[in-house]
């Protein structure tokens, strides 16, 4: 067990290192106007100076290294766009609670609607239920989130009658970011749970529990769902990762002063460092989740033997 | 007691007696014998002796079959086909117009923005004046196009390297740590930097979003032929002195029919939503370049003003009818292309 952990977190810490120099080389490439506030006014000899202050003209290693010692610091440059020379940790702090607490409300609300409607799916397929929840789950997976998240946003907010924008004092307006967030991690959550649970109820021990006479709901809660509930927490941590990138879209949407709003609005300034730092994060968080999910799935369910597992999912 | 038993056992003997019969008759019927001749000797015919059996099944045949019983997957494909076949004629029919033409009139010289649907723009202008309807049809071109590319990229990358991943055993573990390290990194991170880095066009775009679409396809693949590259067809096929390349495009790959044909199909779909978002962040296509994603983002900019909500509407519908007979037809097709299912 613990060799296995050390080997899974030493693999993500590898695949995170990469991405870090991926990514920095890949900004080395950006053109340069995105490291200074007013770069069409500046002379030739001003840029260069800029460039030099700023260690843009070292070998490319060499700066690598020292973002690397830097970001052990907690060092993550200054904005040049968005917000003129304040340090960027500064930024994200403001901007990261938000965002936290909205991508927790939407998975709270997936859960409370996916789970029992891939129970209830799983309970009577081929019904109704199960009819217009595969409608639900086919649109939901066909029609691309960013078209549905806009209709949402416009027949939503003349619905509600509110404003277009988020307000975060106005509890009506977080009900819409929230709830298209959810939309795909519902149908997600229950095609998932719907097929895990079809599959699970043709199983042996299913079989006995209807022979000793176990009635149909407690063999479908007690027996099925826990077992089709297991491959299910995987999922978990990585649906915050895609809440996070789905929430990209949809707080700048909505104007969420959150960090997916944030991303948006600093490629559109050209602020190299700040989409650097944002972009870190995401890749941080996302491996952080895919990591937890995989060590979840070994301590919830035994019959899974350590180190045999390659790949992830 | 015991009559109870006999009247018992007689019901049940005679209801027997006539499933029996009515078995018979079904059987008779079918073969076109009657009981008599079923029953008799055969008499030996060297003819009849020499007759071999072969099975007439076709893959492609079982296939097709089991896609026709699926109706709504037929109607999707003929939705599906008309708006591919209409994309692709719509500029050369009469009466078109240009899409990046700013209509203006002939008179005054004033443009003619934001004019709602009528007889002369089908489905109205939007807010500089260009005719909606030539657009709408151009960018479901230009977003056919970038879905076909990334599909096609997908699915031979994916191929190539799913083969060499799973028939190659040396190359299984160096593959399978690479794997590990891509599959970690978003695909949405990817997509943004890609076109943040490079300039605006549809190149970058189907660049971008061919960078990670491959590595699942490779996964999928990588694992199947892990499972029939041992089978003993395989090394029957092997001990023969079959070539290997052969042996993966004869034996290996029709097994994968259904699911490459399913990534592909999905790929459209995702290629569209992918345009939208990149479109929206401001990194989409250059503007003389019409697509779906570009025009449901310039409709948003106006969406909350009724008058003119028609342009984000008419893209909206088209992109969903797309996507959404996509994404049923590729499903269905895989379905019935799965051998499993062929009956």
């Amino acid at each position: 067990m613990i060799k296995y952990l050390a080997k899974r977190i030493g693999r993500s810490l590898i695949t995170l290192v990469i991405i870090i120099s991926v990514v920095f080389l890949l900004m080395r490439m950006m053109p340069i106007e995105g490291y200074f506030p007013n770069f069409d006014k500046m002379t030739d000899a001003q840029i260069q100076a800029g460039l030099e202050a700023q260690g843009l003209l070292d070998p490319v290693p060499v700066q690598l290294g020292r973002f690397f010692v830097n970001l052990f610091h907690g060092d993550l440059g200054v904005s040049h766009g968005y917000r003129n020379n304040v340090p960027v940790t500064e930024i994200l702090a403001d901007k990261v609670p938000i965002s936290i607490q909205m991508g927790c409300l939407s998975i709270i609300v997936s859960l409370i609607l996916g789970i029992p409607l891939g129970t209830m799916m799983a309970r009577y397929k081929g019904k109704w239920v199960d009819k217009m929840g595969t409608l639900f789950i086919v649109f939901i997976q066909a029609v691309p989130a960013a078209v549905y998240y806009l209709m949402f946003q416009l027949y939503g907010t003349l619905l509600l009658d509110i404003p277009l924008l988020f307000d975060a004092a106005n509890w009506k307006s977080w009900i819409l970011p929230v709830f298209s967030m959810a939309l795909g991690n519902i149908a997600y959550y229950a095609m998932w749970l719907r097929r895990y649970m079809v599959d699970e109820s043709n199983k042996d021990y299913v079989r006995l529990a209807r022979a000793k006479g176990a009635s149909g709901n407690t063999i479908m809660f007690r027996h099925i769902f826990r077992n089709a509930f297991v491959p299910m927490v995987q999922y978990l941590p990585s649906s915050f990762l895609n809440t996070v990138i789905g929430s990209i879209y949809i707080e700048s949407l909505y104007s969420v002063p959150g960090m997916g709003g944030l991303l948006v609005q600093v490629i559109k300034d050209n602020d190299n460092n700040m989409v650097q730092a944002i972009v870190l994060l995401y890749a941080t968080v996302g491996v952080i989740g895919l990591l937890l999910g995989d060590i979840m799935m070994t301590v919830l369910d035994p019959r899974i033997s350590f180190g045999t597992k390659e790949g992830g999912r | 007691m015991s009559s109870l038993t006999d009247r018992y056992m007689r019901k049940v003997e005679k209801s027997a007696e006539q499933k029996l019969q009515e078995k018979m008759d079904a059987l008779s019927q079918r073969t076109g014998m009657s009981e008599s001749d079923m029953f008799s000797f055969a008499d030996y015919d060297e003819a009849e002796a020499e007759k071999t059996g072969y099975s007439n099944y076709s893959y492609w045949r079982s296939t097709l079959n089991m896609f026709m019983k699926n109706k709504g997957a037929v109607v999707m494909l003929v939705v599906m086909l008309a708006i591919i076949v209409f994309a692709v004629i719509q500029p050369y029919l009469p009466g078109q117009m240009d899409p990046n033409l700013c209509n203006m009139d002939p008179l005054t010289y004033i443009t003619d923005r934001n004019i709602p649907p009528n007889e002369k723009y089908w489905l109205g202008t939007n807010v500089i004046g260009q005719d909606l309807w030539a657009r709408i049809w151009a960018g479901t071109r230009n977003s056919l196009i970038i879905g076909f590319s990334v599909a096609a990229v997908e699915a031979v990358v994916g191929i190539i390297v799913g083969v060499l991943w799973g028939y190659v055993r040396k190359l299984d573990f160096l593959f399978t740590e690479i794997y590990n390290v891509l599959d970690n990194i978003p695909n949405t991170i990817i997509l943004i930097l890609v076109a943040y880095i490079m300039t605006p066009s549809m190149g970058t775009l189907i660049l971008a979003m061919s960078l990670t679409r491959w590595i699942g396809m490779a996964r999928f693949i990588r694992n199947q032929i892990l499972i029939i590259r041992d089978r003993d067809y395989n090394l029957a096929s092997r001990c023969l002195g079959t070539p290997t390349w052969r042996l993966i495009v004869k034996n290996l790959l029709p097994y994968l029919v259904s699911v490459i044909m399913l990534r592909m199909a999905l790929a459209i779909p995702s290629a569209i939503g992918s345009e939208v978002f990149i479109t929206y962040i401001g990194l989409g296509l250059p503007l003389e370049t019409p697509g779906l994603g570009q025009l449901i983002d310039d409709g948003r900019k106006v969406m909350m003003n009724a008058a003119q909500r028609y342009q984000l509407i008419y893209p909206t519908i088209l992109l969903s009818i797309v996507t959404i007979s996509f994404y049923i037809v590729g499903n269905a097709f895989s379905d019935a292309a799965d051998p499993k299912n062929h009956r």
